[in-house]
């Protein structure tokens, strides 16, 4: 069996179809991985009976000679997916026993590749969130410790329950969604690679939403050619999707030649934030290393609005929410909790079915939209938004891609207190410039800081840059060789 | 700009959630320390700067004007909590 769960996806795909393994084998070594890993909360809704016959229908298009990309790969699906006929919750308890009658795009791709679904992963609710901490279904627990230590880590957030499933080989890639990091900092607090593509790639049809105009779905996998594997079975044009962009989805595994000979680096010093661990300054340097030994041109650029990318983040984000969650009511799904008139219905069912992190959101959200506060507010920071877009634009001019760091700190404690909402919201502070701006970031697993737990570096690209940053993301996840391997795994 | 507990109470029933009265208090101090710390974006000049409203540099697409969907109200109402003859049921809004 553990010979099974240690393959990746590509490895595993390959032997798929050289009929070496078969995907019902597979998929059943998956499914007792997640009964090995339960401990670990990874999962909201299993779903081993639809995962067997979906493997079962895979072998027999294996046999047939018409696998699809993704053919008998069995992979976690984020709970903010629209899946047809399970249960959709977005964590949240508002959506609790929700069952679409439809399934989201992305989703639907993924199946029409033939991939396999094990079920549907644990996030903070609605997404809201760098801890997994604010799932109505419970936290979630890395998979990592620091050495000698039993303290339960958070696994990151939002998609976090789909990092923690992947690590702990409890699926063998899982779909993520990320609005201001929710990729990218998991993957990174969780050793995976973590890529969230260009605004647009991916459909948003059918995932819950949480910020239209940033939402975006992406692979969180355990090497980068898995991650451009995925990525190709997820994106595509959709015409149900008015954001989604109608261009070709190109081959994003040729991508990986390896060769980055000539590219040029971009290294923003605005990127270089006050209490910044010296393990993650030293590990970015080393990245610079990295990419000057493969015959990268390192160049300094200069970001200068990236100290305002997470306020303004804080109040388009929460805007964004708070017009998009008015549809949970009481009324259509979902939960209801009754009231002496149709007002107090939905004021107690909002209530009682948002926890606090998602009401503090909507508060701020509806607020910052209120009259005599949209212009000083909501309208500022749409104009700042521009500007940091524009930072990005000025950078292109002189580099290819921008190198950063993922994450302020490794992953802390479940039981460390956050008292003060933005000090949580501070882990966000590198991930977030490109979510405003819409472009392509990854994170890729690169060294470990003194307790062992892993740390990612991002590679942030223009749009529509996937090839490239893949290409890059290959040969630092070559250089750094990261071997850790988290304490609590199946095997 | 400081929220009081009035201006918490009237947001949060613009946003249809009930507060009780004594969490709007702890909760009016949470949302002062989100609003104080956005308000750092005042130092950025953005005169003559366009708001940035799509992540993307797209026109809309059109479409035409025809009917692709539908038809299925058990489908459409196979959540909703009350429900009766393909409607959603709700308190009386009428009198």
């Amino acid at each position: 069996m553990s010979e099974l769960l240690s393959l990746s996806l590509a490895d595993a795909r390959d032997k798929l179809r050289a009929k070496e393994i078969t995907a019902v084998e597979l998929t059943e070594a998956y499914i007792a991985a997640m009964d090995q890993t339960r401990d670990l909360n990874c999962y909201i809704t299993e779903t081993p009976d639809k995962a067997r016959e979906m493997a079962k229908a895979s072998d027999a298009r294996i046999a047939a000679g018409n696998p699809g990309a993704m053919e008998g790969l069995p992979i976690g699906m984020k709970d903010l997916f629209c899946t047809d006929g399970v249960q959709s919750t977005a964590g949240s308890h508002i959506l609790e026993g929700f069952t679409p009658t439809y399934e989201s795009t992305v989703s639907q791709n993924l199946w029409d590749a033939g991939a396999v679904m094990l079920g549907k992963t644990n996030l903070d609710e609605f997404a809201m969130g760098s801890s997994n901490l604010t799932s109505y279904y419970g936290a979630v627990k890395n998979p990592y410790t620091k050495a000698g230590s039993n303290q339960a880590l958070v696994p990151g957030g939002s998609s976090g329950g789909s990092a923690a499933a992947v690590a702990a080989r409890a699926a063998l890639a899982a779909t993520g969604t990320d609005t201001g990091g929710s990729i990218r900092q998991p993957a990174a607090f969780a050793g995976l690679v973590g890529f969230k593509p260009t605004y647009g790639r991916c459909s948003r049809w059918g995932i819950v939403a949480f910020a239209s105009s940033l939402d975006q779905a992406g692979p969180m996998t355990r090497t980068v050619r898995d991650s451009a594997i995925m990525l190709g079975a997820m994106a595509g044009f959709d015409a149900k999707d008015s954001t989604s962009v109608d261009m070709a989805v190109p081959d994003y595994e040729k991508a990986l030649t390896g060769d980055i000979r000539g590219m040029k680096i971009g290294i923003p010093k605005e990127y270089r934030v006050d209490n910044m661990p010296g393990e993650i300054e030293a590990l970015w340097k080393q990245g610079v290393e990295w990419m000057k030994d493969a015959g990268a041109e390192v160049v300094d650029v200069t970001l200068p609005h990236t100290k305002y990318a997470l306020p303004t983040y804080y109040i388009v984000a929460p805007a964004e929410a708070s017009s998009n969650l008015a549809r949970y009511d009481g009324v259509r799904y979902g939960l209801r909790v009754e009231g002496k008139d149709l007002n107090e219905m939905y004021e107690n069912t909002r209530a009682a079915g948002f926890g606090a992190e998602v009401r503090r959101r909507v508060l701020i959200g509806t607020y910052v939209l209120s009259a005599g506060y949209y212009d000083a507010y909501y309208l500022k920071a749409q104009k700042v938004r521009t500007r940091i877009a524009q930072d990005f634009k000025n950078a292109w001019g002189q580099c290819d891609l921008v190198l950063t760091p993922t994450t302020p700190s490794a992953a802390f404690g479940m039981d460390e207190k956050f008292d003060d909402p933005v000090a949580m919201y501070l882990n966000d502070v590198f991930t977030v410039p490109a979510s405003l701006a819409g472009l392509p970031g990854i994170s890729v697993p690169a060294g470990v800081d003194k307790d062992g737990l892993p740390l990612g570096l991002q590679l942030i690209g223009p749009a529509f840059g996937e090839e490239t940053v893949l290409r890059a993301a290959g040969v630092l996840e070559q250089a750094a060789g990261f071997s850790a391997k988290p304490a609590l795994m199946a095997a | 700009m400081a929220l009081d507990k009035q201006t918490v109470a009237k947001v949060a029933h613009l946003a249809r959630i009930r507060v009780a009265d004594d969490e709007l208090e702890t909760l009016a101090g949470e949302l002062n320390g989100i609003i104080h710390w956005v308000e750092q974006l005042g130092e950025v000049d953005t005169d003559g700067v366009e708001p940035m409203t799509s992540a993307v540099d797209l026109k809309l697409r059109l479409r035409d004007d025809e009917v692709t969907d539908g038809d299925y109200p058990d489908r459409v109402l196979s959540n909703g909590p009350s429900t009766e003859l393909h409607f959603y049921v709700v308190p009386k809004v009428v009198e």
